[in-house]
């Protein structure tokens, strides 16, 4: 899959959240997009899912723009590109299979998915799938009833459920714990590398960018102020995307971004996120 | 972030703001008395007999329709087993109102909370023919109607539909406005459709406060059927106009009917009590 972000922007009121962006992404990868609160990467990434419409610019993906896609033709993009959410966005009164069978609900005739009726191949598929990561053993439970990993671990099993050729995950790993937050980057990663999708995921830490990602972008106020390895990823450009006046510790190795700056403003910012 | 208001600092500007207050609290009982005062003058001055002379004759009427209850509470039985048709009848109608009352309602209210609606350009039609609905009343519709269709249930049943889906379809759509919409948007994200979202991402959410206010609504459309009964609807409100219209030697009946509706009416309120306490509690025991 080829993607082509060109010229991207989006503004609400008068200010633009996301600012003239573009970049390609041309083989599969780990794609890593970081940034402070605020610096448009939610909104990039939605934009990439049409859950929010840009402003201007064309997303070329294999050389269709799907943000001029509508109605059916969009829907049939948002089943292709899959979205893991930082809140997970299950429906938390229905069971763990239930849930994930809802990655093919832009697929199936609307009457029989409203009834909860899906062919025994689909359930197939969406067992294994839970059995792939590790929570097959949960698969009656209902979904408020699991742990935070382990619901986003449900959301992941939903967007392999749609097949994806991309998958966009909006800081997945925000509300988890660290061990959490690892078994879900390793899962991400794992799908990545086994199965050959694509992910981008915006990410809070510098750190889990760097162990994780193949590219890194980062934003700073809607722009893309940094694009390559995590290996070109210096203290001086995270100072450039986090802003010249955080300071940094290298030592910091905490999954929480709080910790690696001291200044009052960013905390201020993170604190109205 | 944002730092109060400089003006709050400083004591004195609180005080202001304290005596601004209280002045308009003052402003407020004054108007409440005076149109108090001028509601009761009114009612005085245009009642036939005077509103002040007539007030201490307010419990004839029922004294007279009692005692002679009293004289034959040996007919009460047998009346009681007579009008159980019509009070059937009458909880009939009220429970087909509801019903589809509830289910159109449904439909309206997702057309027209915002951040859900279909076609969001709707959202204001929807609601202001939902404000007709509500404001019309039972009764003016059903007189209509039965001039239209000639008397029976079903006059009523239609008015009484239309009345609950424009008084329901508003509650609803404020428990819409409240539900997350975290679920939907995830199932969005995977090119669901409209109705997909709605049925998977917000129906269950809001279904236990519908449900209550389904349950409510059917008290009320009970008392709403047997009221539209005295127009010509059936039921057991045509029986008690009938019995009323009669006058002396009937009033035993009167009575029979009075106490069905209001056993009926207490039984079916203590009973959507608990199942509405349960809806809203989520089935957890107090």
């Amino acid at each position: 899959m080829e993607l082509h972000v060109r010229k991207v922007s989006k503004v609400f009121g008068t200010k633009a959240a996301v600012d003239n962006v573009s970049f390609s992404l041309r083989e599969g990868g780990f794609v890593g997009v970081i940034g402070r609160s605020g610096a448009g990467k939610s909104t990039l990434l939605r934009m990439l899912n049409r859950l929010t419409d840009a402003s201007s610019g064309q997303i070329l993906v294999d050389g269709t723009d799907i943000l001029a896609l509508s109605g059916r033709a969009k829907r049939d993009w948002q089943s292709r590109c899959a979205m893991v959410f930082q809140q997970f966005n299950l429906v938390p009164r229905l069971d763990v299979t239930a849930n994930v069978l809802h990655g093919l609900l832009g697929r199936r005739a609307t009457l029989p998915t409203l009834l909860n009726l899906w062919s025994g191949a689909d359930i197939d598929r969406a067992l294994s799938i839970l059995e792939r990561l590790g929570i097959a053993h949960e698969a009656t439970k209902r979904a408020e009833d699991l742990s935070g990993g382990q619901q986003q671990r449900v959301a992941i099993a939903r967007a392999l459920m749609q097949d994806p050729a991309l998958i966009l995950a909006d800081e997945p790993i925000a509300s988890l714990d660290p061990m959490n937050a690892q078994i879900v980057m390793d899962t991400l990663k794992r799908i990545q590398t086994e199965d050959g999708r694509m992910v981008i995921a915006n990410l809070h830490t510098l750190d889990t960018a760097r162990r994780y990602c193949d590219r890194v972008i980062g934003m700073r106020d809607g722009r893309v102020v940094f694009d390559g390895t995590p290996e070109q990823l210096t203290l001086g450009v995270a100072r450039d995307i986090y802003g010249a006046d955080a300071t940094f510790s290298e030592s910091a190795t905490s999954t929480d971004i709080g910790a690696l700056s001291t200044d009052r403003d960013y905390a201020a910012a993170m604190l109205d996120d | 972030m944002v730092d109060a208001p400089a003006s709050l600092h400083a004591p004195a500007d609180y005080a202001a703001l304290m005596r601004r207050k209280r002045l308009y609290s003052g402003v407020i009982v004054v108007i409440f008395v005076a149109l108090m005062a001028s509601g009761f003058r009114l009612a005085d001055a245009r009642n036939a007999g005077g509103f002040i002379d007539g007030i201490g004759h307010v419990f004839d009427f029922p004294a007279e329709i009692l005692s002679e209850a009293l004289r034959d509470w040996r007919n009460l039985p047998g009346f009681l087993l007579e009008f159980l048709p019509s009070l059937i009848e009458t909880l009939n109608i009220a429970a087909v109102s509801t019903l589809f009352g509830t289910l159109a309602a449904g439909v309206m209210a997702l057309f027209s909370t915002r951040g859900l609606a279909l076609w969001p350009r709707l959202v204001p039609v929807v609601r202001r023919a939902m404000d007709v609905m509500r404001a019309i009343p039972e009764i003016v519709v059903a007189l209509v109607l039965i001039y239209l269709l000639g008397t029976g249930p079903v006059p009523a049943m239609i008015a009484i539909t239309l009345h609950s889906t424009g008084a329901l379809g508003k509650l609803f759509s404020e428990a819409a406005e409240n539900a997350d919409l975290k679920p939907a948007e995830g199932l969005a994200s995977t090119g669901a459709s409209w109705l997909q979202r709605m049925w998977f991402g917000i129906v269950p959410q809001v279904a236990p406060n519908w449900s209550s206010y389904a349950l409510l609504r059917f008290e009320i459309n009970i008392r709403a059927s047997a009221i539209l009964g005295f127009v010509g609807s059936g039921g057991i409100g045509y029986d008690l106009k009938t019995a009323l219209q009669w006058g002396q030697g009937k009033y035993d009946e009167v009575v029979a009917i009075f106490v069905l509706l209001f056993l009926t009416i207490s039984i079916v309120d203590a009973l959507s009590d608990r199942a509405r306490a349960r809806l809203v509690r989520g089935g957890q025991p107090a």
